[in-house]
């Protein structure tokens, strides 16, 4: 009988935190500046310069440990982790490994059958992040550019408690909605703004003792994760099978040939010889400091749910996927707040919304229309200014765009023509260009009357209103 | 000399220093590092028993800036100290990661 594996994975987490200047340094963060036009002699490691900690880095790090049940270390430093790579001009690399900022954290995840277990976090530690080099495969060059170098980053190191790829993206799911809820980052795994190490081991199920890990880099969506698990267990299952050893060994993630490879090199000895950074004094989280930082911790999800329940007369379905995205939820409470219409903004939402989202892959955190121009269109709609196709209309471009719809909608001509005389006489000639529609709707075929709305509409250019059209036309056959 | 540093320790820390030593240096550092070992054993015969290891020397913690922007656009400068440079970046020998 073939044996039974299991699969054990634990995660490392790279956040980078959305502060407007490095961890040690007043230099930018700004995505997508020229290269190394972002750096100065600390975040480049120029001989004597010294690193200051950035005091929001620490308060982000304490804040989502706080969200994520952790243990506050009231007493902490930063060591230094010595290795030699060109985007490290230091190097070493400033993190913490003795006193982590946060320590036995958890949190719960919903497991596919249904029901909840909790994911343990060994650890959050700060530390910097490094350059970035450019590889050019026809030239004899690497390229550095150090604008990245000294970003701060959070490492949230969970327990080996998880199970199965689906697990893991239940686990990083959760984790990225907390810390978007917090602000302290956009965690898009995509511009690498959060990133995923995988440490995976294969087991006989019923064994007591771990299997020997690998650790999995290179993982750029939740789709390459979920490969790289199975890829990675089905790897290690042939190795055991046939008698081998799992090495201890960094591997990188190639999700277009679907395999991964060794980055291990003999002259790459994991020996990082941490020491404590003598440039950084040691940080006391005070009793009052810790209190600041629980008081501005925001609503979270569950709370928010239940606050709409509560307040907003709208179904718990479009309560789900709103909340579901911290930007999401911004920018219906901040439209109901300007327009107090929570069912329609939702509409809006659950409707026009996902259905572009879906068409232009577009995720909820990067939605650019602005809550001001969502009340004016609803506005515009209500007062019948303009009919509900127009305003569909309206939308598609206010989706990518953000325009002012009012703006708009006077630019391009687009109101409801109220006139009812001139709508009166484009029914009369519909009325006669269409005999036979008319005639059907008097033998009591009802359908009828909405070709006839339609053939009004299409004379009038889309700009009329519906609910008069069908009045008039009553009136008239 | 109370620490006798080895050829394999040597070759090891070589490795992670990225230097390529001659036999005569590889000597000469095995001495030294030995001598090294033993000025630091010294402080092994204090008695430390229920001393909190220390991470600083100076009396101070919590040391922060707040978070704004000070720092300009100094590439110029940055880019002087490099040995080669492409496209406003430092360019190394060829690596792979
Ligand atoms: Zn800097």
């Amino acid at each position: 009988m073939a044996k039974e594996y299991e699969t054990v994975i634990g995660l490392e987490v790279h956040v980078e935190l959305a502060t407007k200047t490095k961890i040690f340094c007043g230099c930018s963060t700004a995505f997508g500046a020229a290269p190394n036009t972002q750096t100065c002699p600390v975040c480049t490691g120029m001989p004597g310069a010294l690193p200051v900690l950035n005091k929001q880095v620490l308060e982000y790090a304490i804040a989502v440990g706080l969200a994520t049940n952790c243990d506050i270390t009231r007493y902490g430093k930063f060591d230094r982790k010595n290795y030699f790579y060109p985007d490290n001009p230091q190097n070493y690399q400033i993190s913490q490994l003795y006193l982590p900022i946060c320590k036995k954290g958890s949190i719960e995840i919903e497991t596919q059958a249904g029901g909840k277990k909790k994911i343990g976090i060994h650890e959050i530690h700060m530390e910097e992040d490094a350059g970035k080099m450019i590889h050019d495969a026809w030239e004899e060059w690497s390229l550095v550019d150090y604008n990245r170098s000294g970003v701060p980053l959070i490492e949230i190191v969970s327990e080996p408690d998880m199970r199965s790829a689906e697990e893991v993206i239940a686990y990083l799911e959760k984790l990225r909605l907390v810390i978007q809820y917090l602000g302290a980052s956009d965690c898009k795994l995509q511009e690498g703004s959060m990133r995923a190490d995988v440490n995976l081991s294969i087991r006989e199920v019923g064994a007591t003792e771990l299997g020997t890990r690998t650790e999995m880099k290179n993982l750029n969506s939740f789709k390459a994760i979920a490969r790289a698990i199975e890829g990675e267990r089905a790897r290690q299952i042939d190795l055991i099978e046939e008698g081998k050893a799992v090495v201890l060994e960094t591997r990188r993630w190639d999700d277009a040939k679907g395999e991964s490879y060794s980055m291990r090199s003999k002259e790459d000895a994991q020996d990082y010889r941490y020491f404590p950074d003598p440039d950084l004094v040691p940080i006391v989280v005070s009793d009052a400091m810790l209190e600041e930082i629980k008081a501005k911790q925001p609503e979270f999800r569950t709370e928010k749910m239940a606050r709409y329940k509560e307040e907003y007369d709208i179904p718990d379905y479009d309560i789900d996927i709103i909340t579901s995205s911290k930007h999401m939820a911004d920018l219906f409470e901040a439209t109901v707040a300007i327009c107090n219409q929570p069912k329609k903004v939702s509409n809006w939402l659950m409707g026009e919304t996902m259905r572009l989202m879906n068409e232009k892959e577009i995720e909820p955190q990067d939605l650019s229309f602005s809550p001001e121009n969502l009340a004016k269109l609803i506005a515009l709609v209500d007062s019948k200014a303009i009919n509900s196709s127009v305003a569909k209309e309206v939308f598609e471009v206010m989706f990518t765009q953000d325009i002012d719809p009012n703006e708009y909608v006077e630019e391009n001509g687009l109101q409801t023509i109220n006139d009812e005389g001139a709508l009166r006489k484009t029914i009369e000639e519909v009325i006669t260009n269409n005999p036979q529609s008319v005639k059907d709707y008097h033998n009591g075929k009802e359908k009828a009357i909405g070709f006839l709305v339609g053939q009004t509409m299409k004379a009038m250019k889309g700009k009329a209103d519906p609910g008069m059209i069908n009045r008039i036309l009553k009136e008239l056959i | 000399m109370a620490n006798i540093i080895n050829d394999e320790t040597i070759e090891y820390v070589g490795i992670l220093a990225k230097l390529e030593l001659s036999d005569e240096e590889k000597e000469q550092a095995k001495r030294d590092m030995g001598r090294m070992l033993d000025y630091i054993d010294k402080l092994g015969e204090l008695d430390t028993e229920g001393v909190e290891p220390m991470s600083h020397i100076f009396p101070m913690q919590n040391v922060f800036r707040e978070d704004g922007i000070t720092n300009t656009d100094t590439r110029g400068e940055l880019l002087a100290n490099a040995p080669e440079e492409k496209d406003g970046m430092f360019a190394v020998p060829r690596t792979f990661e």
